[in-house]
């Protein structure tokens, strides 16, 4: 355990790598034709459906899929299991970048992008989405102050850049060292604090809807909303870390971390299983599974949703074999996030409805192309951050002769 | 990390004293709706059609003019929907009923902003750019809105339209209900000067509703007993008498509570002074206090843990 997060040092450039760089080229010219023509011009979202892709997946989604950084950090200093130090900073750059690219997706989503600062100003404390603005903004500031000890432990005493920047290395050492030290002081501070904001708007991001009773299909659209949102953000941030954790290891070729990764899913069945309570408790309250078999699209997207994202997981992760095997894991944890992340999508995107105009959406292929770059974006910038900064553990490849003490 | 006692007991402290300034209950929500507001009637018994209240609306907010239709049945082909171009549009709908020669006969229904008592819109805009103004208009304020079009989501009506091509400065468009107009005294809507057959009435929206209520009794035969917006979320500055049930007319059907009651509800009890959040900061902070105290104790010498 006690083995010290590192710098990867291994090859930048791979295969994977060139794969990346053109969805972000792709993505680039996608927002090009986006700032240039109009929101009209590249997408398919219209008076009736103001809200698509990007709003669906790239904010809701986003936020929900970036809760390991708030739940690791939770588990691991608020209720003191270090053992699970290993993942919490990969867990933590997930979610900076997360975050990061969630404000970057709505910078493309939102008409007006230059005017993205007037929340702090004009406040509308009625709004749902002001709330949400708020907190997403002060927690994106928490989560870089947070990161930049590892970056002080990269360079701290060790800033040596030549030629005429190197008049710069003292207050850049001097800035380090402040930082260190006041971070130190106050880093409990900024990690409850990331908490609390986390569980404001991971909520709030399931109030949004509660204003269009009209719009959202009743499957969906429940007084518990925000209840449903924060404890599927809460069931969702370990296999998250599980998913993002194995993807890393497999593709840097080193150590699994399962006997981090084993416990990280017994936890997940107790908040998974609450989760899928509420749920399942909430359709029974409001007798909603009348609408189970009609056979809509939205109803069948919701029966997988349920059964492919939520119970059967569930149901794998109670067997501990599943919980002790890599692949065992690894599919619960995919389906996991599989499952809150569709039902993102289902409550912003398929059960949304127009109820005067029936208005359908589907994405162009130039909403796809920005999704898609912005996370082939977020992937190259977390390679990058992980090859050169102190983030990952396990540095040793799997079959090295040193066994952990 | 370091969380010594007295910055733990300083910040407990603080949350205490903030906590217990909390009402013990949250307020009960109440509407905000103007008291005395203007509004419209339209009788869709007496609508014919013509299409001046379009052309007029054009006219006085600067639209492009509409659609001209030297026949009225092509224009009436498809149904149009309010948008950037456009505060107003009418329809034509055939609901079955026939009239005195046995044809089907139409029914002509104005579409625009309703003009909502709690307006859905108002309580969801992020930034307050859109308002309910004591004259009973909804007003969009450009300067503050960054176009994240959460009013649109919000609106029962499906009103609220974007100026999608517009790429860097685009508006959220809507009937402004003559804004400046109706401020001025004898004012009247652009749409409500021009009806030649007094479809539209402009007027206190109480006066208005007294009026519907006495058209109705007055012809049982010819109307129905429902006057649209009067009740629907929480009442609308426009409102609709009708020979033709609202629900063949394209008209949603809506509950009576106003669609700000339930989220505004759950976000004030829940954030009103913030107590949930500092309630919740101050327990995890006992709860870190405790662990950090008990890992102390089991191991003196702990190795300093990054973030």
């Amino acid at each position: 355990m006690s083995h010290k997060a590192s710098p990867l040092n291994k090859k930048f450039w791979t295969p994977g790598v060139y794969v990346m760089l053109v969805f972000m080229i792709a993505g680039f010219l996608a927002i090009i034709a986006r700032f240039t023509g109009g929101i009209g011009y590249v997408s398919n979202l219209s008076t009736a459906r103001p809200w698509g892709l990007w709003v669906g997946v790239d904010v809701a989604t986003g936020v929900a899929l970036a809760a390991g950084g708030f739940t690791t950090a939770a588990l691991a200093h608020i209720f003191g299991r270090h053992s699970y130090e290993p993942v919490i900073r990969p867990a933590l750059l997930t979610a900076m970048l997360g975050y990061t690219f969630v404000v970057l997706g709505l910078l493309v989503d939102i008409g007006r992008s230059w005017a993205i600062w007037k929340p702090i100003f004009f406040w509308n404390v009625n709004s749902v989405l002001f709330e949400v603005a708020m907190c997403v903004m002060v927690y994106l500031h928490v989560l870089y102050f947070e990161f930049i000890p590892i970056v002080v432990e990269q360079f701290k005493g060790k800033v040596r850049m030549s030629g005429f920047l190197s008049s710069f290395n003292a207050p850049i050492e001097l800035f380090l060292k402040v930082a260190d030290a006041v971070l130190d002081k106050t880093m409990w501070i900024l990690i409850i604090l990331g908490v609390v904001l986390s569980c404001m708007h991971q909520s709030s991001l399931g109030s949004l809807m509660l204003i269009a009773p009209t719009k959202i299909h009743p499957l969906w659209y429940t007084p518990i909303m925000p209840l449903l949102f924060l404890t599927s953000a809460f069931a969702v941030g370990y296999p998250m870390v599980v998913l993002e954790t194995t993807i890393v290891t497999s593709s840097f070729k080193i150590d699994s971390e399962m006997s981090v990764l084993t416990p990280l899913t017994r936890i997940t069945i107790f908040l998974l299983g609450t989760y899928m309570f509420l749920k399942l408790g909430d359709m029974f309250v409001r007798g909603t599974y009348v609408y189970l078999l009609d056979g809509t699209y939205q109803t069948n997207s919701f029966l997988v949703e349920m059964l492919l994202g939520v119970i059967v997981p569930w149901v794998l992760l109670i067997f501990k074999k599943t919980r002790q095997s890599r692949i065992g894991v690894f599919t619960a944890a995919t389906m996991i996030v599989f499952g809150v992340a569709l039902n993102r999508i289902n409550v912003f995107i398929v059960g949304y409805t127009s109820p005067i105009t029936e208005a359908g959406y589907f994405p162009s292929i130039v909403e796809i192309f920005v999704t898609l770059g912005l996370i082939a974006t977020l992937m190259f910038i977390y390679r990058f951050i992980v090859t050169f900064l102190p983030v990952l553990q396990a540095q040793q490849p799997i079959a090295s002769e040193e066994v952990s003490p | 990390m370091q969380l010594t006692r007295r910055n733990f007991f300083k910040f407990i402290g603080a949350t205490g004293a903030s906590a217990a300034a909390v009402p013990s209950s949250a307020q009960a929500w109440e509407s905000k709706a103007p008291p005395d507001p203007y509004g419209c009637l339209v009788d869709l018994t007496r609508c014919i059609g013509c299409r001046k209240c379009e052309e007029a609306c054009a006219t006085v907010n600067n639209l492009p003019a509409p659609i001209k239709a030297s026949c009225d049945c092509t224009v009436f082909e498809k149904k149009r929907r309010p948008d950037e171009n456009a505060f107003t549009t009418v329809n034509r709908y055939f609901s079955g009923k026939l009239d005195v020669l046995d044809k089907p006969a139409p029914t002509f229904v104005k579409v625009q902003c309703m003009h909502c008592q709690d307006p859905a819109c108002v309580s969801a805009c992020i930034v307050g750019a859109l308002t309910k103004k004591e004259n009973g208009t909804v007003h969009y304020d450009v300067s503050k809105c960054i176009g994240c079009r959460y009013c649109m989501v919000a609106c029962p009506f499906e009103i609220p339209a974007y100026e999608y091509h517009n790429p860097i400065t685009p508006e959220v468009r809507k009937c402004t209900f003559c804004f400046d107009r109706i401020s001025e005294d004898g004012g009247l809507p652009g749409c409500a000067t021009i009806c030649p057959v007094e479809a539209i009435t402009f007027g206190k929206r109480e006066t208005l509703l007294k009026l519907a209520k006495q058209r109705i009794k007055s012809d049982r035969n010819k109307y129905i007993d429902h006057v649209y917006g009067e009740k629907e979320v929480g009442g609308t500055s426009w409102m609709y008498v009708s020979s033709v049930p609202f629900e063949k007319l394209q008209f949603p059907k809506l509950p009576e509570t106003p669609s700000p009651k339930l989220s505004e509800t759950v976000q004030h009890s829940l954030f009103s002074y913030l107590w949930s959040p500092i309630l919740l900061f101050g327990l995890l902070g006992g709860i870190m206090y405790r662990t950090e105290k008990k890992n102390e104790n089991s191991q003196e010498s702990q190795d300093k843990g990054g973030a």
